[in-house]
């Protein structure tokens, strides 16, 4: 088999395993909740047989490993099971199904991180690239200093200078990205305008810092030097023969900040009361409604790995050394 | 030989270069003239820091990141590169200078073919269209006798080995024609079998087509073979200026005649019955499969020097940690005074690890750079002997005494002392334990040649007054010469031989013996011209 | 050529080989030196981290009210009593930000040790050792950063409950797998070293490698690496108070009063001061890792320009 293949799924059966590891961790959470979280949940009121009947749904009355496999089945089929808000102790249920909660609420983060990607990635390779190229000069110094503060800053301070300025003080745009589905297209991406910004803010300063160190390592490379020797031009350095080795190192830094926004996404949704995933999240764990923390926490989770495994995948078919063999 | 009626090609006055380092600029190149003719071959040569590399570059106008050509001149075909623009510098670059550097595996860029980095630049200033280049580049790789000259060239620098691409990076200098070349110690890394046939392709070609060059290179003999005249640099200046059959025959500096000092020890080989170690069967491998050892027997008679000599990747070293325990053998067993020592290192005693010392190739990193030298000499009286206070601190100033040093050293670090000295140190170190036997790691491949005789003479004295008995780890056979009473030739993880100096140096030999004695650059210009003669009929 | 070097070469004495001794100073000298070449920036960050320490540690002395005072006027305006006003509860607003100095960084102190005692001691025994151990340590660690640490800490939060303990543990065992990483990474370089060969050569146990051969050669990129750590467990902290699974109220903490307060920002138009009573203790948080970072990039410019030499 050709090495490159064999390499791919090997990173990628690695990938599996991984995702299989965390969905046990994940799992695993309701095991850690102390014994009376039934009488919590339902409420002091609850009568024995209400909390009997819902550790008999939850199936607490069978072994882990048989629950375990139950669940994953139900998730890979889209089930992610109940939420526990809704019940109480009379034993009516209006608990809504998890992936019902979860699947709006989903569409309207993907859309917010979409936004931010196509406006961040761009901006950061270009920043990033160009600072490495003028390394040092007035223009490479003012980048990084302020990136460098940037990164420092907490992303709700950023999210609030902005809609301080740009909502309250001249209003530009709306503070509250108030969106739901039968929003038009351009009535969503202005109500969204300000926490896409926010969050390119973040990972912008984060993904041009790493760009530049990438390309200022590939440059140092002795083959580049060699280049030099032979009379190659600035712009034929950087197209043939740094590029070509950029592709791994960038592709890497792209998805571990697209990663990252994973996360920055949380705290930006609820300065913006905007109605996605990490709203949901967090709200999720001040009710300590488990099913939709595992539900959420999957899909950040997955999100994270199949990223990283994606950059993972594209260094590898780009290594020359694993696409021509000896 | 230099020919003064030919043009000249490049003219260097009085050349200065600041290299930037510890917050603020020093001189590297303090004003040194250079002068090279049409198709004439200039030799550079020095030792680590003399300045040849950066000296090499600067003729090409070229100065690394944090180095600058300060002041002087430099005439390239009457041309001042010093008052030229960036782009006029560059379009010299790869069309009438070239280059060639010294790790070829590094310079070249792993995403193109061979044939296409090889032929860039003549492509790029349109000197042949990059058909004809190509069929060039192939007879290139023709007469630089690189295997399957047609289809070498599609493959990627991964593909094949070092030797070879040192040899496809001269051919990448010569397909533009150049008026000169910059070779950069391209044999550097290479065994001397392999440097052998490098070299020998190297002047072959640049003979053919008669282009000018500069070697740079800290091995006389090899630079004895190439070059027509000899520069030699010392700390950024120059020591000495003459034809190569000159500057062999009659050098006028002292600096010089150091340059060759390690010949000039030969010790007198004693043969001995008494056995203090002796490496029995043993086979060895990193896990897996693949064994690095097989079947090696070596014996050490007591207070005479071992040598272990062989390429990289002969086994040499695993050897060594296959003695220390470091390494346990799969089969095979190790006796020592007799007894059969533990194979792995944490069975064995305090008493026996006493016994047996190392001393590495690389002082730099044998060393904690966060210990001073009373810690890393009195670190083995503490362990070993027990020793603490006044005692210990005597007995340090001994072992320091012993190898030359004075007491002022007590509390240095060791990044406060020179190559040399660190090699002292750590001898002492291994003296500190008593020990008998000592395995010496090309100790002395690392250090410039003047410091290296100072430690062989070091080691042979000590071996005289305290009976030490060595292992010595060399690729090199002038060190062999000078230390050993015994040698022991390996090759691919076996013993091929092992005898007295006098037996294994003499004829007959067995054949890869002989390929490994006969690679060794002598210092005779006529010394490579003979060989390739000699392995011709 | 220089008479020196003609010298060296006839009268050769390993005492007499040129060496680069460097100047013996005293390592209050030493310091001295090396503030003086600080640049401005760093000097900035030293400044300001001084400030915050000293205002962290005499918080009670500095306060004119007390952390939890209630007062009978919620959100009152600036004022000379009420310096930054007060907030929904009356409580006072620039007294809870001197309080909000030793809780936040104190917490975030105390995160960022425990992740380096963990993840630092781990390192370093997974280097040396090499074996099924580190084998383990290494995968375990991959799974555990393979889900991005605030969502796991969310999750965690939700099922331990959230309260200032149980946060410290939950983040300093998140962080430890990015300190483990390093440690473990800086470690191996040093363990390859020949003077720790050699030390296992000459018999030595596995306490003195680790303090003696390995400790004191990586203390330099860990000394950085705790600054960047500190800064990272600062922010997630005050990310997750902000988001109110944090530091529980009553203790006074940054990122909880940012969401306390931030509904004034919606009065910026007619009162600017009201509305900047949120972004101040934001502007805290933003200000201390400022100048933690300046001070990190000096250290680390200073110690990598060191390797160089």
């Amino acid at each position: 088999m050709h090495p490159i293949l064999s390499t791919v799924i090997q990173r990628l059966g690695l990938g599996l395993l991984t995702l299989f590891i965390v969905s046990i961790i994940i799992f695993s959470s309701l095991e850690f909740l102390p014994g009376d979280f039934g009488q919590a949940v339902l409420g002091q009121a609850a009568l024995p047989e209400t909390v009997e009947a819902f550790r008999r749904e939850l199936g607490l009355d069978r072994p882990p490993i048989e629950r375990y496999f139950m669940w994953i089945g139900n998730v890979l089929q889209g089930d992610l099971g109940t939420a526990f808000s809704g019940r109480n102790a009379s034993g009516v249920d209006r608990s809504r199904e998890v992936w019902s909660m979860i699947e709006p609420r989903l569409m309207n983060t993907l859309f917010l991180a979409s936004m931010t990607a196509i406006i961040a990635v761009p901006l950061s390779l270009f920043l990033g690239i160009t600072a490495a190229l003028y390394r040092n000069s007035i223009y490479d110094r003012v980048v990084n200093s302020t990136t460098l503060t940037t990164i420092s800053f907490p992303e709700f301070f950023v999210a609030y200078i902005l809609i301080l300025v740009f909502s309250t003080y001249f209003k530009v745009f709306p503070s509250l990205a108030n969106i739901s589905d039968d929003t038009a297209l351009g009535e969503k991406i202005y109500r969204s305008a300000l926490p896409a910004i926010a969050l390119t803010m973040v990972i912008v300063a984060h993904m041009m810092r790493m760009t530049r160190a990438a390309i200022i390592n590939l440059l140092a490379s002795p083959y580049i030097e060699m280049a030099e020797l032979k009379g190659v031009s600035k712009s034929q350095i950087i197209l043939r023969h740094a590029l070509p080795n950029a592709w791994a190192p960038i592709v890497n830094v792209i998805a571990f900040n697209l990663a990252y926004l994973v996360v920055g996404v949380v705290v930006v949704e609820v300065v913006f009361v905007y109605p996605g995933l990490g709203q949901l999240m967090v709200d999720a764990v001040t009710s300590r409604d488990i099913p939709v923390v595992q539900g959420c926490a999957l899909i950040f989770a997955g999100t994270y790995i199949l990223l990283n495994l994606f950059a993972d995948v594209i260094s590898i078919i780009t290594n020359p050394r694993l696409l021509h063999p000896r | 030989m230099s020919d003064n009626n030919k043009e000249i090609l490049l003219e260097m006055r009085d050349v200065r270069i600041d290299g930037y380092s510890d917050d603020r600029w020093h001189e590297i190149i303090k004003g040194v003239d250079l002068t090279l003719r049409r198709g004439e071959i200039l030799g550079l040569i020095g030792e680590s820091g003399a300045g040849k590399s950066t000296l090499g570059l600067a003729a090409m106008g070229f100065a690394r990141p944090g180095c600058k050509i300060s002041s002087g001149s430099i005439k390239f075909d009457g041309m001042e590169l010093t008052d030229m623009s960036e782009k006029d510098q560059r379009n010299l670059r790869g069309s009438r200078i070239c280059y060639v550097a010294q790790s070829a595996a590094a310079s070249f860029n792993p995403a193109h073919r061979l044939l296409e980095q090889t032929v860039e630049a003549t492509v790029q200033y349109k000197l042949q269209s990059e058909n004809d280049a190509k069929q060039d580049a192939r007879a290139l790789y023709k007469d630089l006798q690189l295997p399957d000259p047609e289809n070498i060239g599609d493959r990627y620098p991964h593909q094949v080995s070092g030797g070879q691409l040192q040899r496809v990076m001269t051919a990448m200098a010569m397909s533009s024609r150049p008026d000169l070349i910059i070779f950069d110690e391209p044999t550097t890394a290479l065994d001397v079998t392999t440097q052998v046939e490098v070299l020998a392709a190297m002047r072959e070609i640049v003979e053919k087509f008669n282009t000018a060059a500069i070697y740079i290179t800290h091995d006389l003999a090899v630079v004895a073979q190439m070059a027509d005249t000899i520069k030699v640099l010392r700390y950024g200046e120059t020591v000495e200026d003459a034809p190569t059959r000159a500057m062999l025959s009659d050098p006028q500096e002292d600096y010089t005649k150091s340059l060759w000092a390690v010949r000039s020890i030969e010790k007198q080989a004693a043969p001995s019955d008494d056995i203090v170690l002796e490496v029995r069967g043993v086979d060895a491998s990193y896990g897996g499969s693949v064994k690095v050892l097989r079947d090696v027997n070596i014996k050490v008679p007591r207070g005479r020097t071992v040598a272990v000599v062989g390429e990289s990747g002969s086994g040499k070293s695993t050897t060594a940690r296959s003695i220390t325990g470091l390494l346990p053998p799969s089969k095979g067993e190790i006796l020592f005074n007799g007894q059969p020592l533990p194979a792995a290192l944490k069975n064995r005693t305090k008493e026996q690890l006493q016994r047996i010392q190392m001393i590495y190739q690389m002082a730099d990193t044998a060393m904690n750079p966060r210990h001073t030298v009373r810690d890393i000499i009195g670190r083995p009286l503490q362990f070993y002997l027990g020793l603490s206070g006044t005692a210990l601190d005597r007995k340090v100033l001994d072992l320091l005494q012993l190898i030359e040093l004075d007491e002022s050293f007590m509390d240095r670090l060791p990044a406060e002392l020179s190559g040399g000295q660190k090699q002292r140190i750590c001898i002492a170190r291994a003296l500190a334990a008593e020990p008998e036997l000592i395995i010496c790691d090309e100790v002395t491949s690392a250090l410039d040649q003047i410091v290296q005789e100072g430690i062989l003479k070091l080691l042979l004295r000590l071996q005289e007054e305290l009976g030490i008995t060595y292992i010595f780890i060399t690729h090199d056979i002038a060190t062999v010469r000078a230390i050993s009473d015994e040698i022991v030739v390996m090759f691919q993880g076996k013993v091929i031989e092992q005898g007295s100096k006098e037996a294994i140096m003499a004829p007959p030999y067995p054949e890869y013996t002989e390929l490994l004695l006969s690679s060794v650059p002598e210092m005779d210009p006529d010394w490579l011209t003979n060989l390739l003669a000699q392995r011709a009929s | 050529m220089s008479d020196s070097n003609n010298n060296q070469s006839t009268n050769y004495t390993a005492a007499g080989e040129v060496t680069l001794v460097k100047a013996r100073r005293s390592f209050l000298e030493n310091l001295i030196r090396t503030l003086k070449s600080a640049p401005p920036t760093a000097w900035f960050g030293m400044v300001v981290i001084a400030a915050y320490l000293f205002v962290a540690l005499f918080a009670p002395l500095l306060a004119p009210h007390g952390e939890a005072e209630v007062f009978p006027l919620a959100y009152a305006p600036w004022s000379d009593e009420f310096i930054l006003g007060t907030d929904a509860l009356g409580r006072d607003v620039f007294s809870r930000l001197i309080y909000g100095a030793r809780n936040t960084i104190g917490i975030a102190v105390a995160t960022t040790l425990l992740a380096f005692i963990i993840g630092g001691s781990l390192g370093v025994i997974a280097a040396i050792s090499r074996n099924w151990m580190d084998q383990v340590l290494s995968r375990f660690v991959d799974v555990l950063m393979a889900i991005p640490s605030l969502i796991f800490a969310l999750m965690l939060l939700s099922i331990f409950g959230a309260n200032a303990i149980n946060l410290i543990f939950i983040i300093a065992v998140l962080d430890a797998t990015r300190v483990f990483r390093l440690t473990r990474a800086v470690a191996l370089n040093v363990v390859v070293m020949d003077y720790v060969e050699a030390a296992r050569l000459r018999g030595e146990g596995l306490g003195w490698v680790m303090r003696k051969e390995i400790l004191p050669n990586i203390m330099p990129p860990l000394v950085a690496e705790f600054g960047l750590r500190f800064c990272f467990v600062f922010l997630t902290i005050a990310a997750l108070s902000f988001l109110g699974v944090g530091i529980q109220p009553p203790t006074a903490d940054w990122g909880s009063m940012v969401r306390e307060n931030a509904g004034l920002i919606q009065f910026a138009e007619y009162d600017l001061t009201a509305a900047l009573t949120p972004m101040i203790p934001a502007a805290a948080i933003a200000l201390l890792t400022v100048a933690v970072n300046f001070v990190v990039d000096w250290f680390l410019h200073k110690t990598s320009g060191l390797r160089d030499e």
